[in-house]
């Protein structure tokens, strides 16, 4: 199991649950959990997002394994200039 | 209107070119001569990319008309180095990273060249208002300073 | 083959026995840049080309009812004459265009209008012809019937209920339930963690305080510029100055409706990007007009083009609160952000909201963030965009509590500072970085133990970027000589040519003379993401070292057929195929070149081609010290001391990585002092030139002293860090704190240029 942390942002579409247990084997599959779970956050999960595990950020990384016990947070994706 | 005629030198050598009257030096030397290192920042003579020598005076080509060429010569980057040498200037600023982008770099290395002529050890503070008039945004100046002061060091001898 | 890299990867080598690496020579595109021999945009030259210029609207906000080109077409030289009839309408979806997020509807608004021109500027419609003056002529004969539309253009007037709205389709994201008016409003954001109430309650000392900044521009001395060139068969080339060829292709293709394949970009050499050309403008135009006319097409933006239709950054409103016990330390913070976003939406407000605090440790924060359009150019990225801005207001406000706390500002930020292990405000912790080095860098400088005069202040100020890894390819080929060629897919705005051919050479174990690269055209290498988001040498580098290893391998692989051991008898060492241990043989080492020669001849050409997502960047945490004096009969303020210690995880080329700490801080300089975009009331931009945008010039500015921290970023080969953005992020605090110690006056208001401090000056004499 993952601990997964949203921003307030994402929050307001799952009822206020801004953190929650999943268990994904990869980012992919948690967003798609997230997604089945919350079906009004459906549309802001394909947009671009950032996905920390413990810290490290991933963009465009579905495949990226989330090992058990991880904290996952759903963050905005980054650019630059 | 009918093009003009115009006969000049160019780095030395003997150009002869046709252009409209409202063309500028700096549109005759990209457009109908292909020197393309003197490049277009603004067109209004803010910001120094374009800078040659024209009869040893440093000037902005995009506010000099092409015509105004005739019977006079034209200094460029192109000119700058002689043969397999490069000038100490263009020397210094590789060694010492005073460039980026390098799009600044023509017209900062004619007018640091313009500014060694006339005054062969600047201080800093005379080296930076003699660049005034070119803009770089990619390096603060520090490295292009620098390069400057230590080309004049070594063309002095010292 | 994708990969995702991780730390198993090896390193080259121990750190301790860099050869290349951490050194400092010439570029390879060094001599081509002081001779005037490189190429930039507009200094491509094709045969039969043609003059392209754009048609731009007068008007801030209009309806456009009609547009009639057929005088412009029937004027002799004028070969194609484009306008919103040429471009397919695009529907409203977010996609990933290569990793970035962008709305095809909007952006073929953007690069020509259709139903309204939503700003001073935007383009109407575009022509084709022989010269540049009949072009212009063509222009005149354009005739375009417009509806002038009030408009508003300041981010507080934009978000009021009475605004003139620009999109009557745009309801605010974001909001629970959604609004049922359409509003400029495009999206509400929030990221909190704790209790800011609670946290608040704590406080000994509350400051807050609310802040305006203008629209700067990122001010890159080369205009955009492109060539292109569409064939009979619907085969094009496009030519461009751009910090991402691979973006501008996948843009054009879908803008033209063309197939990826059928586009082949060239990046030019680039004359300064800083985020501003990673977008499109008159690349879909050009080809447009190419595929008309049936001749090569180039097009080249004036100054004041650049000013009026490129996207600057956001103006600003912020409000932030911070409370702290007596002995300093944060309790609770809250910001609000109300930022710009230009014409249409997607501004960088979620960075410039989860920037805001980053440097702190903080249990109770609260950053809520707007997205407002209004009628001013779409913001383009702008070097760490959003952060700068959110992080001014901050630091100010921490240097207040910090005065009035009478804590030394920079044990106020130890006291406070996000380290390894650190929760950051928006959510994941922090690994190693280097922000406490930084701030110790600083208050160690000899800078900050030097007595300051009379109306001089010394003001200090830290800041951050995320930075990013992103699609990185690259190519290594071995010569028969021995030599190299590295292609790389980003192009190199600032010397990143060298820093990859020193990194090759490392991981090769060969000399960095040998190693001759090329910017790949999008038809040469795999994908590669832009030149920005601090990435290019820490994604190069990671692609490189995974290249280096493949040509390793397989040198290796041909020494053990040569010699006839098994391939893992044979380990690489200095650049040199060696057996593993006596008993793998007797042999001579083989080296590079030798290898090279037969390679040929022992299964063909060697070479190492690397595809990933570079993942694992690391943040790049920066703090800036800077001494000023002002002019109390002017109001003018000089900058007598700049000092900048950041941390760069590995230096790589540590004169480029001093020259983007400079870069940046002179950037900062600018946009403290000077640089604003300045509307009339007509909603036009009254200063589209370089006399009154008024950047710094090298008399404004002294020496930028720089100081590199490494605090080594455990997720790369080398150690990187990007280093690019976050320089621009401190000054405009260091500069207002330095002016409010000189002054005793805190500017709220960017730019504080020598009118606004005069009046400011004579308020507070006066009042005295």
């Amino acid at each position: 199991m993952a601990h997964v942390v949203l921003t307030r942002n994402l929050a307001q579409f799952t009822g206020g649950e801004s953190e929650l247990e999943l268990d994904a084997a990869n980012i992919r599959q948690l967003l798609g959990q997230l997604a089945a779970r919350y079906p009004r956050l459906e549309p802001h999960l394909a947009e671009g997002l950032a996905v920390a595990i413990d810290g490290e950020i991933f963009q465009d990384a579905w495949l990226e394994p989330i090992p058990p016990g991880s904290e996952v947070h759903i963050i905005p994706r980054i650019a630059g200039g | 209107m009918a093009k003009i005629h115009v006969t000049t030198t160019v780095n030395g050598d003997a150009v002869e070119f046709l252009c409209d009257p409202e063309q500028t030096l700096l549109d005759v030397l990209r457009d109908e001569l292909e020197l393309t290192g003197s490049k277009e920042g603004c067109a209004s003579g803010d910001c120094g990319a374009c800078s040659v020598m024209l009869d040893g005076r440093l000037v902005c080509a995009c506010l000099v008309l092409g015509a105004e060429a005739e019977g006079r010569g034209v200094e460029t980057i192109e000119g700058m180095a002689t043969g397999d040498e490069l000038h100490p200037l263009q020397r210094k600023f590789l060694e010492h990273a005073a460039l980026q982008c390098g799009v600044c770099t023509p017209g900062f290395l004619i007018a640091a060249k313009a500014l060694l002529e006339k005054n062969p050890d600047p201080s800093e503070t005379e080296v930076r208002y003699w660049l005034a008039g070119n803009l770089c945004r990619c390096t603060g100046y520090d490295k292009i300073v620098r390069a400057v002061l230590d080309a004049a060091t070594e063309m002095r001898g010292s | 083959m994708a990969t995702v890299l991780k730390t198993d990867t090896p390193a080259p080598q121990s750190p301790h026995a860099l050869k290349w690496v951490g050194t400092r020579p010439i570029r390879p595109d060094g001599v081509d840049k002081v001779t005037g021999r490189a190429k930039f945009g507009a200094d491509l030259i094709l045969s039969g080309m043609l003059v392209g210029k754009v048609l731009r609207s007068p008007h801030p906000h209009a309806r456009i009812r009609s547009i009639d080109t057929s005088k412009a077409e029937a004027l002799p030289g004028v070969k194609a004459v484009v306008t919103h009839d040429d471009f397919h309408d695009l529907p409203s979806e977010f996609v990933p265009a290569g990793e970035m997020l962008v709305n095809y509807r909007d952006m073929v608004r953007n690069v020509m209008a259709r139903e309204k021109a939503l700003y001073e500027g935007h383009p109407v419609a575009a022509v084709a012809a022989t010269s540049a003056q009949i072009a212009r002529q063509a222009l005149k004969l354009i005739e375009v019937d417009y509806e002038p539309l009030p408009h508003v253009i300041d981010v507080v007037e934009a978000m009021r209920d009475d605004a003139p709205v620009l999109h009557d389709d745009l309801f605010t994201a974001g909001v629970e339930p959604p609004p049922t008016k359409p509003s400029n409003v495009a999206k509400r954001v929030e990221f909190a963690i704790g209790d800011t109430e609670a946290g608040f309650a704590e406080a000994d000392l509350v400051v807050e305080r609310t802040f305006d900044t203008k629209p700067v521009h990122q001010g890159y001395i080369e205009p955009h510029a492109c060539v292109a060139s569409v064939s009979e068969d619907g085969q094009a080339e496009l030519w461009c100055s751009t910090q991402g060829q691979f973006l501008v292709r996948s843009h054009c293709a879908k803008l033209l409706g063309m197939d990826i394949s059928a586009i082949r970009v060239t990046a030019s050499e680039i004359g300064g990007g800083f985020g501003g050309k990673t977008v499109v403008y008159l690349e879909p135009l050009a080809m447009a007009l190419a595929r008309k006319s049936h001749h090569p097409v180039k097009m080249v933006m004036s100054r004041d083009e650049v000013f009026q239709a490129s996207g600057p950054t956001s103006g600003a409103n912020v409000w932030v609160k911070i409370g702290a016990t007596r002995h300093g330390r944060i309790t609770a913070a809250e910001a609000v952000l109300k930022y710009q976003a230009g014409a249409f939406q997607g501004g960088p407000i979620q960075p410039g909201c989860m920037a805001a605090f980053a440097p702190y440790d903080l249990a109770n924060v609260k950053v809520v963030g707007f997205d407002v359009v209004s009628n001013r150019p779409k913001v383009a990225a702008y070097r760490a965009p959003g952060a700068p801005i959110s992080e001014f207001a901050v630091e100010c406000v921490i240097d207040e509590l910090a005065k009035e706390l009478e804590i030394d500002p920079i044990e106020f930020r130890l006291e406070n500072a996000a380290k390894e292990g650190t929760r950051a405000a928006y959510g994941p912790k922090f690994g190693p970085i280097g922000l406490i080095d930084t701030l110790r860098k600083i208050k160690e400088s000899e800078h900050y133990r030097t007595p300051l005069g009379p109306n001089q202040g010394r003001g200090i100020a830290s800041g951050f970027w995320f930075n990013i890894g992103g699609e990185t390819s690259a190519s290594i080929n071995v010569n028969e000589d021995g030599t190299v060629t590295l292609m790389a897919g980003t192009p190199d705005i600032g010397g990143s040519r060298a820093s990859s051919c020193l990194m090759a050479a490392e991981a090769l174990g060969i000399d960095y003379d040998k190693v001759r690269p090329i910017i790949a055209d999008t038809s040469s290498l795999g994908y590669t993401f832009l030149t920005g988001g601090s990435r290019a040498t820490f994604s190069n580098g990671l692609a490189v070292n995974e290249a280096a290893q493949q040509v390793i391998k397989e040198m290796c692989a041909r020494a053990a057929r040569f010699w006839e051991i098994p391939a893992d008898a044979v380990t690489w060492e200095d650049g040199m195929a060696k057996p593993a241990g006596a008993n793998a043989g007797d042999f001579e080492p083989l080296s590079f070149a030798e290898l090279a020669k037969m390679a040929g001849k022992t299964g063909g050409p060697i070479g190492g081609h690397a595809h990933l997502n570079a993942q694992g960047a690391g943040p790049s945490f920066g703090t800036h010290l800077v001494d000023l004096e002002v002019d109390q009969e002017t109001g003018r303020v000089t900058i007598l001391r700049y000092t900048v210690a950041q941390d760069a995880g590995k230096a790589v080329h540590p004169a480029y990585v001093e020259g983007q700490y400079q870069g940046g801080a002179v950037q900062g300089i600018g946009w403290a002092l000077n640089e604003e975009y300045i509307y009339g009331p007509d909603g036009r931009l009254q200063n589209p030139g370089f006399l009154d945008y008024r950047m710094p010039v090298a008399s404004d500015v002294p020496m930028i002293d720089t100081v590199i921290v490494e605090v080594a970023n455990p997720r790369h080969p080398f150690g990187v860090r990007g280093v690019g953005e976050t320089p621009i992020v401190p000054p405009m605090a260091a500069i207002a704190n330095a002016m409010e110690q000189a002054t005793g006056i805190r500017f709220t208001e960017l730019p504080m240029s020598p009118p606004k401090v005069l009046k400011a000056l004579e308020a507070a004499n006066g009042a005295g």
